[in-house]
């Protein structure tokens, strides 16, 4: 068997010294998945040695998730192989894989709320004698493997749902361990966890590895994965893009891997001419966040997934409760309930298109014109003709294909669903419009016109006053390519705004990442 | 429209006829006689009328278990006011407005708690059933005749309308129920909180507004078929409807609509109600015991969803 797949990259000739160099643990090799047309991942190598940890990093929508699933069971590779201690491995549910001891926990935890600790560190392997609970067994193996994480401080009777977030990871890593996992998977175990915590953390991965237990250790965090992990894989677009010995390799060139390649030439940038402020946000919390948006301008906000940007353009849009701060969106000052924000000329397209964005089950029509009915009839009338007619001329406009007006929302595509989404707002025809991730999860061609379309928007075209738009986005490369301006948040704090065009991705994911502390607002 | 969406929306249609054929097949033709006709429209008006409001509340997302409460409050509080002396009129509006007001007691309760309402009116049907026990002292109360036990008997006053003013006016108000659902920008303010409540907030619909009101007016059209339970009995008596509300229920889904929201129509709920009353009226008919006709009732309301979900799953 050759050694760690990582060696045929970026970080060929590193062996580590003191680890063992034999048989890895655990290991994937040209792991392929496609999504119809969208290759998710493509012939990915990852391995993982007992008593390592190893480091999966990447972009959003880098292929992480995907793999993760691959190895939990939850979905099947196209093709590739995995292998357990040398011995070929195809689970076929997440029962199979969790059989064979792979373990993973997520981000979002999955307990039993309303059960005690020690059932949910047995569940479904709970000690009975005579088919009834031998309860004194089941708490002393919770609090034997409890102990074993160094943290015996748990009580084993207490409910889950009275345990801080940190507790109940810990619950849920002490049912990794009684079920025997012998390669533990650690999806952005920090994310919800306070500094305190993050550094316990860390100390009980670093007891699990000298245990000598595999563990991947999936991060954005470029400082986490340089203080806990050994070795590192990088994923970009689905491919392996890097990855060696975490000790060689600085922030730096972790980032230069996830970044990777140049801005493609898809965004087109008319003359623009900055205009009147029309969003002017000071020191509004949640979000840490001042700036000012003008007519004729695109500002951007980079950041993590879980930094706080969605709650951020939700707290502006009167979504979420304003804790402390100021917004003025054009003469209109304070918070606002969102019908208010449409009264307004404020319009925000939502991050999450299947539960927020669109009601699915209504039509194409019903969808794009729900926020100003007005227009189609006198004194709360609606006329479906006329409602329909606008519908249609949005659909022809933005070229989005569907059956028609009637068609339901749920039968479109991702990228013409997205586009019913965004002929809301021109339908609204508002002067500010906040987009939280407009493009995700729609193919190209649907991007580059959502492009030209924002693009269009805040134009200087004679005759009609340019509009604003305050765009979320996970990728790098749109925000660099749309906006004029990008600020960038990190764990719940807006940086100041950096001008778009002399600010590289690179830059934006040193500070989004927290590798570079984000410049504090003015 | 295409053909699929009138088949889809027939569905329900054509459900009615193949239980009318199947009765009339068994019965004979006299099932269909214009006296017969108009019995199972004088038995369908208190259902139907109910289920105008249900309609509403379940495309909202909703549901109203107390609407079998309300019309037994509805007919106690008519009856109570033409025992002191009120005009008919009067009476009938005050038996509307107190169900109005038990319907914007469920409303507030749902938005304002923020507790599901599947519990809030399991509650409030116990609440109000013992509330009109207690307005009526637990006894039928006796009302003085007056053209309001008139409104679902034919030929009344020499009329020569072809049915009871009853029946005319759930006619009346099904088309307005059906024109504000579908015309006005309320109704789709419904449509879109059903479909989706986050997405609804979002797009600026007052979304705890429109649930008050659609309570309030769920309420108030059970209150109406308080009416019609009132001149059917013509005594006021708070032990009337029991059970009911599933009844009401049932013709909606019947009907076609879903009890996640987004889906029903008043022609499905009035069709709905319709196949209901045949299977009663034609069982009792064909002297097939009670047994049967439940058996039956049962498996066309599995059957209405289950054909509901094979259509959406082949979409």
């Amino acid at each position: 068997m050759k050694g760690p797949a990582e060696a045929g990259h970026s970080g060929r000739g590193s062996p580590e010294g003191g680890h063992d160099v034999e048989n890895p643990r655990f290991e994937m090799r040209g792991i392929k998945k496609t999504f119809g047309a969208t290759v998710a991942l493509d012939g990915v190598d990852l391995s993982v040695r007992a008593g390592e940890v190893l480091a999966l990093v990447g972009q959003n929508g880098a292929g992480k998730s995907t793999l993760m699933a691959i190895l939990a069971g939850a979905l099947a590779s196209d093709s590739g192989a995995m292998r357990i201690d040398g011995r070929r491995f195809t689970p076929r549910s997440p029962l199979d894989s969790r059989r064979a001891g792979i373990a993973t926990i997520y981000q979002e935890l999955s307990l039993a709320p309303h059960l005690s600790v020690m059932e949910n560190i047995l569940l479904g392997m709970e000690p009975a004698r005579f088919g009834l609970l031998d309860w004194s067994r089941m708490r002393d193996t919770a609090a034997r493997a409890l102990a074993e994480l160094g943290h015996d401080e748990i009580d084993p009777g207490a409910r889950v749902e009275t345990l801080s977030v940190a507790a109940q990871q810990l619950v849920e890593i002490a049912r990794a361990l009684a079920s025997g996992c012998r390669v533990l998977v650690l999806d952005e175990p920090t994310s919800s966890l306070g500094r305190d915590d993050v550094a316990r953390l860390f100390a009980l991965v670093r007891r699990l590895k000298a245990q000598g237990r595999a563990i991947v250790y999936i991060s954005h965090f470029i400082e986490e994965v340089k203080a806990i992990a050994d070795r590192f894989v990088v994923l970009r677009d689905g491919r392996h893009a890097g990855g060696g010995d975490i000790a060689a390799a600085t922030p730096d060139a972790i980032i230069g891997m996830m970044v990777g390649r140049e801005v493609a030439d898809l965004f087109p940038r008319s003359p623009r001419r900055r205009g009147a402020a029309i969003l002017d946000v000071d020191g509004l919390e949640p979000g840490s966040a001042t700036f000012t948006l003008h007519r004729g301008e695109i500002l951007g906000i980079a950041g993590l997934i879980g930094a706080g940007r969605t709650r951020l353009l939700r707290t502006i849009f009167g979504l979420e409760p304003v804790r402390r701060g100021h917004v003025r969106i054009a003469t209109y000052s304070g918070a606002c309930p969102p019908d208010e924000r449409w009264k307004q000329g404020a319009g925000l397209l939502s991050e999450d298109r299947k539960a927020e964005g669109l009601a699915p089950g209504l039509t194409v029509a019903d969808n794009l014109t729900l926020t100003r009915l007005d227009p189609f009839g006198p004194a709360g009338l609606v006329s479906p003709a006329r409602q329909h007619e606008t519908a249609r001329r949005w659909i022809s406009t933005l070229g989005i294909r569907c059956a028609g007006a009637a068609q339901a929302a749920a039968e479109l595509s991702g990228g013409n669903q997205q586009k019913v989404a965004l002929a809301r707002l021109l339908h609204h025809d508002v002067d500010l419009l906040i987009l939280d991730e407009p493009t995700r999860g729609i193919d190209v061609a649907s991007k580059a016109q959502i492009y030209a379309l924002i693009d269009a928007l805040v134009a200087d075209t004679p005759g009609r006053p340019a509009k604003a738009v305050l765009v979320v986005s996970s990728y790098l490369p749109e925000l660099v390519g749309l906006c004029d301006r990008v600020a960038v948040m990190c764990r719940g704090t807006l940086g100041a705004a950096r001008d778009a065009t002399r600010v590289t991705e690179h830059e934006l994911m040193m500070a989004a990442t927290g590798a570079e502390a984000p410049s504090s607002a003015p | 429209m295409t053909a699929r969406a009138l088949v889809d929306r027939g569905s329900t249609l054509v459900g009615l006829v193949l239980v009318a054929a199947i009765f009339g097949a068994l019965v004979g033709p006299q099932f269909f006689a214009p006296a017969n006709l108009e019995l199972m429209a004088r038995q369908t008006a208190i259902v139907g009328m109910a289920a105008l409001g249900m309609t509403m509340v379940i495309v909202a997302g909703g549901i109203d278990l107390s609407v079998g409460s309300v019309i037994a409050l509805s007919t106690v509080v008519i009856a109570l006011l033409l025992k002191g002396h009120r005009g008919p009129w009067a009476a009938a509006l005050g038996g509307v407005a107190a169900s109005a007001i038990c319907g914007l007691a469920n409303g507030l309760l749902i938005t304002r708690l923020r507790v599901v309402p599947f519990i809030v009116t399991l509650g409030t049907m116990l609440v109000v059933r013992g509330a009109a026990k207690g307005l009526a002292d637990e006894r039928r109360i006796e009302a003085p005749a007056t053209w309001l036990n008139d409104l679902l008997r034919s030929g009344a006053h020499g009329t020569t309308a072809i049915l009871p003013p009853g029946i005319w006016l759930v006619i009346g108000l099904a088309l307005l129920v059906s024109g504000v659902l579908g015309y006005t920008r309320f109704g789709r303010r419904l449509f879109a909180i059903g479909s989706n409540e986050r997405m609804a907030r979002l797009c600026g619909v007052r979304v705890e507004r429109c649930k008050v009101a659609v309570y309030a007016a769920a309420a108030a059209f059970a209150g109406a078929g308080g009416v019609l339970q009132f001149s059917k009995l013509s005594v006021g008596d708070p032990t009337v409807a029991v059970g009911l509300e599933l009844d009401v229920i049932a013709a909606v889904i019947i009907g076609g609509g879903s009890l996640l929201g987004g889906r029903g129509t008043v022609a499905g709920t009035l069709v709905g109600a319709t196949i209901m009353t045949l299977i009663q009226i034609g069982c009792s008919q064909k002297g097939l015991p009670n047994w049967v006709q439940q058996l039956v009732t049962g498996g066309i309301i599995i059957g209405a969803v289950a054909l509901d979900r094979v259509r959406s799953a082949r979409s």
